[in-house]
């Protein structure tokens, strides 16, 4: 049944044929306006619009919305009231501010919003994957439980990254810039992003920093969210990829017990892996559990004390940024070809 | 969990809704939540009754609707059904599951007075 006019789907018929749920007709309004609109009911819709005297009080124009969410705007004029007579008695639904109606409702009072939650956030980050993708720069955000190594991963990354490309940070953390503090020692340019109470980054709080590290053009920006494996899965930072970092001092059982991060995440590195003969941790059912939430799900198995498994985590790097290279390569012929043509445009008219 | 910003961001949808088109007092907020999603109703109800005071939806009731998880299952190449991110698909029993659907956080409409 739908569930805004209350009637059933499929189960119209009109010249004994099923509807796909609506059809569409034109009727001319006593004022003269005509408009066109789609609605569900095949019989129910008496439209007299019998002659009526209209006392122009006021005119006005108004947009207003059907049931089935097919707009339309006209004028007319009335007397303040805002319900429409078609002058055969009987009212039209659907034009208060809500413009739409549900049954057991008094009606003109729901308002469709149908928009994402996430959607303020969502347009910070997909402003910041253009700014990023403008200048070539692959963004990564590096998420984890707290304690999973995430910052000496990063240090021992930047340390073997920084001879071949330029690298920065934006650290998140709730408290206090050690962090940041780490990773400047290293020589490469780190933000620090206190959250406070908050429980992850958001897109918004990376364009800012974004504004005030400046990361070259062609380079690699490094995002370390704040230690915690649940939210920062629900919040896009405009970034190329999310990386999850499991490490083997934690339980092979997580990425079914926060499955949510594994599946947003495109890369997983299992870290720690010289602690594995004092360990009773199993690397390949993490690997399974983790691919039951995400089949495509990548995984690379690293040391970040004794750099094993970095070669394939350089690779992997490397592989992203030749993507986000080419990316702004395409989009400089794009613009270049734009300007050749303008410019032969101009040579036209001159 | 982050169920305080998500009933933040409810509360400016509803408070830019409100500008835009002219309301002032919200009676119930209806949001789509996909089974899917990393959302917990429950946690969601109690900050939004929080998160709601002073706003033209202080003391709105809220209707969360749920959306049935699905995912495409690569072995059957087809769309299945699913109750969670880590299930097996109900027809072949493997985990190569991807989610497709259930995935929203949407707020769908809003009763007004």
């Amino acid at each position: 049944m739908c569930n805004v006019c209350g009637c059933g789907t499929g189960e119209t018929r009109l010249e004994g044929e099923a509807l796909d749920h609506e059809h569409e007709h034109e009727h001319v309004h006593a004022d003269g306006t005509v408009h066109r609109h789609a609605h569900h009911h095949a019989d129910e819709h008496a439209h007299g619009h019998a002659p009526y005297q209209w006392v122009p009080a006021a005119v006005h124009g108004h947009a207003h919305r059907h049931a089935d969410g097919s707009v339309h705007s006209h004028d007319h004029a009335h007397e303040g009231e805002h319900i429409h007579d078609h002058g055969d008695g009987s009212v039209h639904y659907g034009h208060g501010p809500a413009g739409a109606h549900a049954p057991g409702m008094s009606q003109a009072q729901m308002v469709k919003i149908e928009q994402n939650i996430l959607a303020k956030n969502d347009g910070y980050a997909e402003r910041n994957r253009s700014w990023l993708a403008d200048r070539g720069i692959l963004a990564l955000n590096l998420v984890s439980s707290p304690g999973s190594g995430k910052t000496t991963l990063l240090v021992r990354t930047i340390e073997e990254l920084k001879s071949k490309v330029p690298v920065a940070v934006v650290e998140g953390d709730q408290q206090t810039s050690f962090d940041a503090e780490r990773i400047r020692a290293t020589g490469a340019p780190a933000l620090q992003i206190n959250t406070g109470k908050g429980c992850h980054l958001d897109a918004h709080m990376v364009g800012r920093a974004l504004e005030k590290l400046t990361p070259p053009e062609d380079s690699v920006l490094l995002v370390e969210n704040v230690g915690n494996l649940v939210c920062p899965a629900a919040f896009d930072l405009g970034e190329a990829a999310k990386v999850v970092v499991l490490s083997v001092t934690e339980g092979e059982d997580k990425p079914l017990k926060y499955p949510d991060m594994f599946a947003a995440a495109r890369l997983m590195l299992v870290n720690k892996i010289d602690l594995l003969p004092y360990l009773s941790f199993d690397v390949h059912k993490a690997i399974d559990f983790a691919r039951r939430v995400n089949p495509r799900l990548e995984v690379i198995q690293v040391s970040a004390t004794t750099g094993a498994g970095f070669a394939d985590w350089l690779g992997w790097i490397d592989a992203r940024l030749g993507e986000a290279c080419a990316g702004r390569q395409q989009t400089v012929e794009q613009l270049r070809a734009r300007i050749a043509e303008l410019e032969a445009r101009l040579a036209a008219k001159g | 969990m982050h169920e305080m910003s998500l009933a933040e961001g409810i509360r400016q949808i509803v408070e830019d809704a409100g500008r835009s088109q002219g309301f002032h007092k919200v009676k119930t907020v209806v949001l789509e939540i996909g089974q899917l999603s990393s959302v917990e109703p429950d946690s969601l109800r109690f900050c939004f009754d929080v998160v709601m005071r002073d706003s033209i939806a202080a003391g709105a009731a809220l209707q969360i609707d749920s959306v049935p998880g699905s995912g495409w299952c690569m072995q059957c190449a087809e769309t299945v059904p699913v109750a969670a991110l880590y299930d097996p698909c109900p027809k072949c029993g493997s985990y190569q599951v991807q989610a497709t659907g259930g995935t929203e956080m949407r707020v769908k409409e809003l009763e007004i007075e």
